[in-house]
């Protein structure tokens, strides 16, 4: 969890992404900030998120960026 | 809906870029974001450089100027061109067509074909279809297919969403029969029920243009567009692509009964690089196989960035002989289509700026 955090914060550093449920709703990630989040976890977990997995329902909260990550990294 | 050819070849190709080049890096500043965030997202994106017209220059102009650049030379002779196809999604005017714009400007026979087809991301292969079909005629022996699109016009410099990204280009590829019975497989599928996706609303009779539709409005994501400019989507039309291309490619490939390494390149619709590596990450194909570096140096330019990146990449290659190649459009329409075939050896191959 906080190494996601991490990684959301060096995209928008002005938002506290802990105190939020609905990243997309509340305005703290648009569309291209998930492009880049994409492509920050890929780089941090060495995988490659399918694109069919690139919907903002995956990227809502950190609940749903850990169980999105779970398909991809082995434990 | 699966289409099979044969006979079939392309004999040449040429593109022709605007000689304007600007970078992403100078027009930031039009944006309405932080620089740290916008260069994250050049790397990412591959936003890099773009060609764009300068002025008034319309699709007509581009392809006149490849089109003269080949009688000029010698590759082509101006009494050939049995048939013209024009694929453009921005006519010089709604009426004529854009075909007979160049066809008169060009001083053409009068004993040809003209056509203009409405069509985008994936007008390089519906072009193709219709040069195929058009040469089932004896009067037919050479069609000139056109892919000419000068967008920049339609997008607002305000808009991130599109303007870093669109490029102006024209192409001019020459079709015709062959001895080569090797079938050319392709396949196509079109949904206008997501037509919205990427359009642009205003200029047409439904909606025309007028002070109001020229009034910029935020998309919620501090993108700026009017109703006059290009809109897009981004989130519906990258997954519209990630989630029909690797199919519509697996189907083409089972069709044809060839596999993955029987294809020596992916020349795929080039709209930025991030969509274009997940779709090969997807296909399992190496990206060196899948070419994503058109877009960073001359812009998307609907239709023509699949000849632009054979141009680009393997121009000595095909000068000199042939690839098994996997083509593949998709955008406006929504629209999507594929086709494996034999590509080469070429008569000309060349890309020229356009002054």
């Amino acid at each position: 969890m906080q190494r996601i955090l991490s990684i959301l914060q060096g995209i928008r550093p002005e938002f506290d992404f802990a105190s939020s449920d609905d990243f997309v709703g509340d305005g703290m990630l648009d569309s291209f900030d998930v492009v880049t989040l994409v492509s920050d976890l890929d780089k941090a977990y060495g995988i490659s998120i399918s694109g069919v997995d690139i919907v903002p329902e995956n990227f809502q909260n950190i609940a749903a960026i850990e169980k999105l990550l779970q398909k991809y990294v082995k434990p | 809906m699966n289409l099979i050819f044969s006979h079939r070849r392309i004999s040449g190709l040429l593109a022709v870029v605007p000689a304007n080049e600007r970078s992403f890096v100078d027009e930031m500043a039009n944006f309405n974001f932080p620089p740290a965030r916008s260069l994250k997202l050049k790397q990412v994106m591959g936003y890099d450089k773009h060609r764009i017209v300068d002025g008034p220059v319309c699709a007509s102009d581009l392809a006149c100027f490849g089109m003269e650049h080949l009688f000029d030379s010698g590759q082509l002779g101006r009494d050939d061109c049995d048939a013209l196809i024009v694929v453009t999604q921005s006519p010089d005017y709604l009426m004529p067509p854009t075909s007979s714009v160049i066809q008169g400007r060009l001083g053409l026979k009068q004993d040809m074909f003209c056509l203009d087809i409405n069509q985008g991301c994936a007008g390089f292969l519906i072009g193709l279809f219709q040069a195929f079909s058009l040469l089932e005629q004896p009067a037919v022996h050479k069609v000139i297919l056109v892919n000419a699109d000068v967008l920049s016009r339609k997008t607002s410099p305000r808009d991130r969403n599109s303007y870093p990204l669109v490029g102006d280009a024209a192409s001019v590829a020459i079709v015709e029969r062959s001895q080569d019975e090797t079938p050319i497989y392709a396949n196509l599928k079109m949904d206008g029920t997501r037509r919205e996706a990427l359009m642009i609303p205003a200029g047409g009779l439904r909606l025309p243009c007028s002070a109001e539709t020229a009034i910029l409005e935020d998309d919620g994501e501090n993108n700026f567009r009017a109703q006059d400019n290009l809109r897009m989507d981004g989130t519906a039309v990258f997954n519209f692509v990630q989630v029909e291309v690797p199919p519509m490619i697996r189907d083409l490939l089972r069709t044809a009964q060839a596999s993955m390494e029987d294809v020596d390149y992916f020349l795929f619709h080039q709209p930025n690089r991030f969509m274009l590596q997940k779709l090969a990450d997807q296909m399992m194909v190496p990206y060196e196989k899948m070419p994503s570096n058109i877009v960073e140096r001359y812009g998307n330019s609907s239709g023509v960035t699949i000849p632009m990146a054979i141009i680009h990449n393997l121009r000595e290659r095909l000068l000199a002989g042939s690839i098994h190649a996997c083509l593949a459009g998709f955008g406006v329409g929504l629209t999507w289509s594929s086709m494996l075939m034999r590509l080469g050896p070429l008569d000309f191959c060349e890309l020229i700026d356009y002054q």
